[in-house]
């Protein structure tokens, strides 16, 4: 098929013809085409299928608002579903497909739906499918998923890549139409920072589709020259192919950029780009939307906006009709009868539902005053229409035109709520506007060019005025005011049919009817029920015309029927482009630690603790599961030595005269005395009396502490310190700064830790346990001068330390430990060994500290300090939290050694039934203990203390398994401590 | 949301983090007769006010500090910010 609706003129290149197909089939056009005006120069006018009929459907508009033309672009995994054809730019190569249609688009399967219109009015899910219930789930739903809807997903990940990006502006203009570029003009010459986006490929707005005259130059040659010197303006940015999506607090606006939708490959660069635009100052040019009358069967391909059909002729070269006939309510549509002629397009007639209206000179075309269409033929495309007084008129398009609204959308984001204007019988934005918001041209309600220009360029006066600035106010070209007076005429009452309202969801005049006499009257509820307005388009050609119905059921005006509001996204924002980067291993930040290229290269499985990828286990030649491995670590660290990277505990350097009593109110436990060259444990509570946090506080100094805090607590205890310090004592001379990536941290555990660590730290430090007993610290220096700091420590418990050096030395430190270490068989250990050593040792950990447990639970009563307050203190002190038969934390251990406790387990009393009733508690941590050679857990119980050597039944119904355990103390290995402190 | 940092100027409310009504601030007296009944208070009753809020707001992508935002919450206009120390110490809370 040649472009045989191709016609003389327009903005396109007709020097770079473009190859593309639809549903396979080869087609041209140029460079400047959209799709859509592309498929209507090759005459295909049948693009897509109706959401819920089925119904054959071609192009309605020429922009943004497009309800019908929705296709697939592209093939693979680059497949994009529910495009606007009328937005997307041609290029050569492009793959087109249309979709909701099963068989080919010409022959529907599915349109055998329409046929059961009768039954799918407003409502019908509700009144339809409510009996028998058990058939939604299994037959209803699907049915309805495969038969309504739209595009489908490659289900391939998407090969593009999207960015994200900040910009600043005093002046963000959305919409490059006359009013847009002369504000752009006038602001740029007065020296302001001003960003022109306009979400098409080319300036200029209406003008590209008119015919109007500025200066004596044609509206598409005199926006080329304004957009010209906008370009060689080094204070502005035009952003074209850039759609300002929503409008946020404070002047933040939303932007999508579709930087290389409209290339055939990326080439590398990101497909499309969301911006964030903080503006001191906007303007909203984004003119105006045209809207259809509603009359029987409106929806055939070929029946259009009449204004869309004047951008085909004039923008594209395109005549979507070889014989076409207008419909309208208003002067405007007369235009598009004169634009044809001009064009030497046949026009069968001008059909005007206004009596006593005279057109100017249409050179002998015949013009129907009074006229009505009351319905229309053509399966595929439209054949003929036929008027009320039974007339048919052959036409292969009609341009109808009801009227033009202001695109007030994002004047909505901020809650602002369009107001009713008689005068030009349309909302407009009221006076509540986004911040820092004005609105200009037709937006605003403004229709003539001459006066939009005008109004455009003292508003943007007014702007500059108001940021400071003197306005140089660029000379007005001179310009009409087009002739626009219509009347209100919503839809064609004598229609038989169906006539549609909403062309997207399928919506018809019938449907609001029945919406109202079934007492949806109010315009939210009247969209939710008959799902007007609801669909992808967000009803931007469809809403007044419905709420306008809707009004005259109710015998109510328009302004006191009022209107539903509008929310970002002005159109569609793909999930790719929200998403930016973040997506796979770059989903969120992730943190490494300083040992990790040495983990990574002695075979170190990785888990994600918090953000950071911590060595779990370090796997040996031979071992058969991640058991073996753990097993193994845990052993040889309890035979000899062992060395963890710790360094993603919270470390936050505490500094001041005031430091211990910050401490003091932080903590539960006293810190005042603490001497210098200590460790003290630590807990903290929230303020409502439950535990938080736990670690351990070293003082370094007189006035300087060192905290440690747990992993994923790391942020969150700082921000508590912080809000405490600056909100609650805000004299204390304390300073707090966080170094948890400062430094990197290992602990060296077992019976040769000293031994190890007296070949790494510098002489003369004397490391036996007389100089550096338990809960001793110092700074030191290690390898022949490098600075570190020396905890005696222990998460194990065993003889332990933990060693500091500054990040930057992390890596080489495991080396230099790990082959210190050689002789004793040093082995690195991952978090599951660490994990088994702390049950066995009957620490708390975070499985414990799950924010519904208080000291007392946690068998941590004695560190709450009777003689100083602290935060959390007087809640802990609450009767319900400390009744006699609180739960409190214990050892578990299997009755029969053989089996194994789950986490997450409850204890139920021996004798007892396994009910919510009779629950005793739960099994929080649990692990294989290779030291005892069986199942150990950690849990809590009512009583627990009191309760040493009761067998409880372990039941755990989820997984269907219970067993017996005894109660025994939490202190599995060395209850006494006395290997930690030998 | 923008808010206009005291020492550092506007700053996007992505780099703060909030926490609640600036009555937080007033943490009762530990030793007051009624201490336990004015924590409960404290911990658990707050105002949600349709209208002008004075919150708490933490600059964590910034310089650390605590500010007490006056924010409408209706609209989100935000008419005046202060450094929660200051307003703290104004409150009479000390150390």
């Amino acid at each position: 098929m040649s472009q045989s609706f191709r016609i003389s003129g327009g903005l396109i290149d007709r020097s770079s013809p473009m190859h593309f197909t639809f549903n396979g089939k080869r087609m041209e056009g140029y460079a400047g085409d959209t799709l859509a005006s592309a498929l209507l120069a090759n005459g295909q006018k049948l693009v897509g299928r109706s959401f819920k009929y089925h119904r054959p459907r071609g192009i309605l508009s020429a922009g943004p608002e497009e309800p019908n033309a929705l296709v697939q672009l592209r093939t693979g995994a680059a497949q994009e579903p529910n495009t606007r054809a009328t937005v997307a730019e041609l290029f050569d190569g492009l793959s087109a497909t249309s979709q909701n249609h099963r068989g080919s688009l010409e022959f529907d399967l599915m349109a055998i739906t329409d046929l059961a219109a009768p039954f799918l009015s407003a409502g019908f899910y509700y009144k339809t499918f409510m009996w028998p219930k058990a058939f939604w789930e299994k037959l209803y739903e699907p049915m309805i998923r495969a038969s309504a809807g739209l595009g489908t997903l490659s289900m391939k990940e998407d090969p593009d890549t999207y960015d994200k990006g900040f910009l600043h502006c005093d002046l963000l203009i959305i919409g490059a139409g006359p009013s847009g570029l002369i504000a752009a003009l006038t602001a740029a010459r007065s020296g302001a920072r001003v960003i022109l986006a306009d979400e098409d490929f080319r300036l200029g707005g209406r003008l590209n589709s008119e015919t109007f005259a500025l200066d004596d130059m044609e509206g598409g040659i005199w926006a080329e020259q304004v957009a010209a010197e906008l370009q060689s303006l080094s204070n502005v940015r035009i952003m074209t192919r850039t759609t300002v999506y929503g409008a946020y607090d404070h002047g933040v606006f939303g932007a999508l950029e579709r930087v290389t939708d409209h290339l055939k490959s990326s080439g590398g660069k990101p497909r499309q780009i969301l911006w964030r635009i903080y503006s001191k100052r906007s303007l909203l040019c984004a003119g105006a939307t045209e809207r259809p009358i509603a009359f029987s069967n409106n929806d055939r391909p070929g029946i259009m906006l009449a204004g869309a059909v004047r951008s085909y002729v004039n923008r594209f070269g395109v005549a979507p009709g070889k014989n076409v006939t207008v419909f309208t309510n208003n002067d405007d549509g007369w235009r598009t009868a004169s634009d044809l002629i001009a064009k030497g397009v046949t026009v069968r007639a001008l059909i005007d539902v206004r009596d006593g209206v005279s057109p100017p000179d249409l050179y002998g075309t015949e013009v129907i005053t009074g006229g009505r269409i009351i319905d229309t033929a053509g399966r595929k495309a439209l054949s003929s229409i036929t008027l009320k007084n039974g007339r048919k008129i052959t036409t292969d398009c009609l341009a109808v035109s009801g009227g033009w609204n202001p695109t007030v959308h994002l004047t909505c984001h901020q809650r602002g709520k369009p107001v009713w204007n008689e005068d030009i019988l349309a909302f407009v934005p009221s006076g509540v506007l986004p911040e820092g918001m004005r609105v200009a041209g037709a937006a605003n309600g403004v229709f003539g060019l001459s006066s939009a220009l005008q109004g455009a360029s003292e508003v943007t006066a007014g702007i500059l005025t108001d940021l400071g600035m003197s306005s140089k106010a660029a000379a007005l070209p001179v310009a009409e005011d087009e002739a626009q007076s219509g009347i209100a005429f919503w839809h064609v009452k004598e229609s038989k049919k169906r006539a549609w309202v909403d062309l997207q969801n399928d919506v018809t005049v019938k449907d609001i009817k029945l919406s109202y006499q079934e007492g949806f009257r109010s315009v939210e509820h009247l969209k939710r029920y008959s799902t007007l307005g609801m669909a992808t388009d967000q009803g931007k050609t469809s809403n007044i015309a419905g709420l306008a119905i809707l009004a005259e059921c109710s015998g109510k005006t328009i302004s006191e029927t009022g209107t539903t509001i509008f929310r970002p996204p002005y159109t569609p924002v793909p999930i790719g482009a929200l998403a930016g980067r973040a997506r796979g291993k770059d989903f969120r930040p992730y943190r490494l630690t300083p040992s990790h290229r040495w983990a990574e290269a002695n075979g170190a499985t990785f888990v994600e603790t918090g953000n950071w990828m911590r060595a779990q286990w370090f796997a040996r030649a031979g071992e058969k599961g991640w058991r073996d491995s753990v097993d193994r670590e845990v052993e040889m660290t309890r035979a000899s030595v062992g060395i963890c990277d710790v360094t993603t505990l919270g470390k936050i350097d505490i500094q001041g005269k005031d430091a211990a009593e910050f401490l003091n109110h932080v903590y539960t436990n006293a810190f005042l005395k603490l001497p210098v060259g200590k460790v003290r444990y630590g807990l903290m509570l929230r303020e409502d009396g439950i535990a938080y946090d736990d670690g351990t506080t070293a003082r370094l100094g007189e006035n300087h502490f060192v905290m440690t805090t747990t992993t994923a607590n790391a942020v969150l205890v700082f921000r508590r310190l912080e809000f405490a310090r600056q909100c609650l004592w805000p004299n204390l001379d304390v300073h707090l700064i966080s170094t948890t990536d400062g430094w990197a941290q290992f602990a060296v555990a077992g019976p040769n830790a000293r031994n190890l660590l007296a070949k790494v730290v510098d002489a003369p430090f004397d490391l036996s346990n007389e100089a550096f007993p338990f809960m001793a610290c110092a700074e030191v220096s290690v390898c022949g001068g490098t600075p570190a700091r020396l905890f005696r420590i222990s998460f194990s418990g065993e003889l332990a330390y933990e060693i500091a050096v500054p990040a930057k030395y992390g890596n080489s430190m495991m080396d230099v430990l790990m082959k210190a270490g050689a002789e004793f068989n040093a082995v690195p250990y991952g978090t599951e060994a660490l994990g088994v050593m702390r049950i066995e040792k009957g620490h708390a950990a975070g499985n414990e500290l799950n924010g519904q447990t208080t000291a007392l639970n946690l068998g941590l009563g004695g560190f709450v300090s009777s003689k100083k307050d602290c935060i959390g203190k007087t809640l802990s002190q609450r009767p319900e939290l400390n009744l006699p038969d609180a739960i409190r934390l214990v050892g578990f251990k299997p009755v029969n050694s053989s089996d194994a406790l789950l986490a997450g387990s409850h204890f139920i009393t021996k004798g007892d039934a396994a009910t919510m009733e009779n629950d005793q508690g739960w099994m929080s941590s649990v692990a294989y203990s290779p030291t005892l050679g069986h199942s150990i857990g950690l849990g809590f119980i009512k009583r627990g203390h009191e309760r040493m050597g009761e067998v409880v039944r372990v039941v755990n119904p989820a997984r269907g398994v219970e067993v017996e355990a005894e109660i025994v103390s939490p202190h599995f290995y060395d209850p006494e401590g006395g290997l930690q402190r030998g | 949301m923008i808010i206009n940092h005291p020492l550092l100027g506007p700053r996007d409310a992505a780099e703060f983090v909030y926490l609640g009504d600036e009555s937080l601030i007033e943490r009762p007296d530990p030793n007051a007769p009624d201490a336990a009944d004015r924590f409960y208070e404290y911990g658990y009753l707050r105002d949600n006010p349709a209208g002008e809020h004075k919150e708490l707001w933490y600059h964590e992508q910034g310089d650390r500090s605590w500010l007490v935002v006056t924010r409408n919450t209706i609209t989100h206009q935000i008419t005046h910010v202060e450094l929660a120390r200051d307003v703290a110490r104004a409150k009479g809370r000390d150390r």
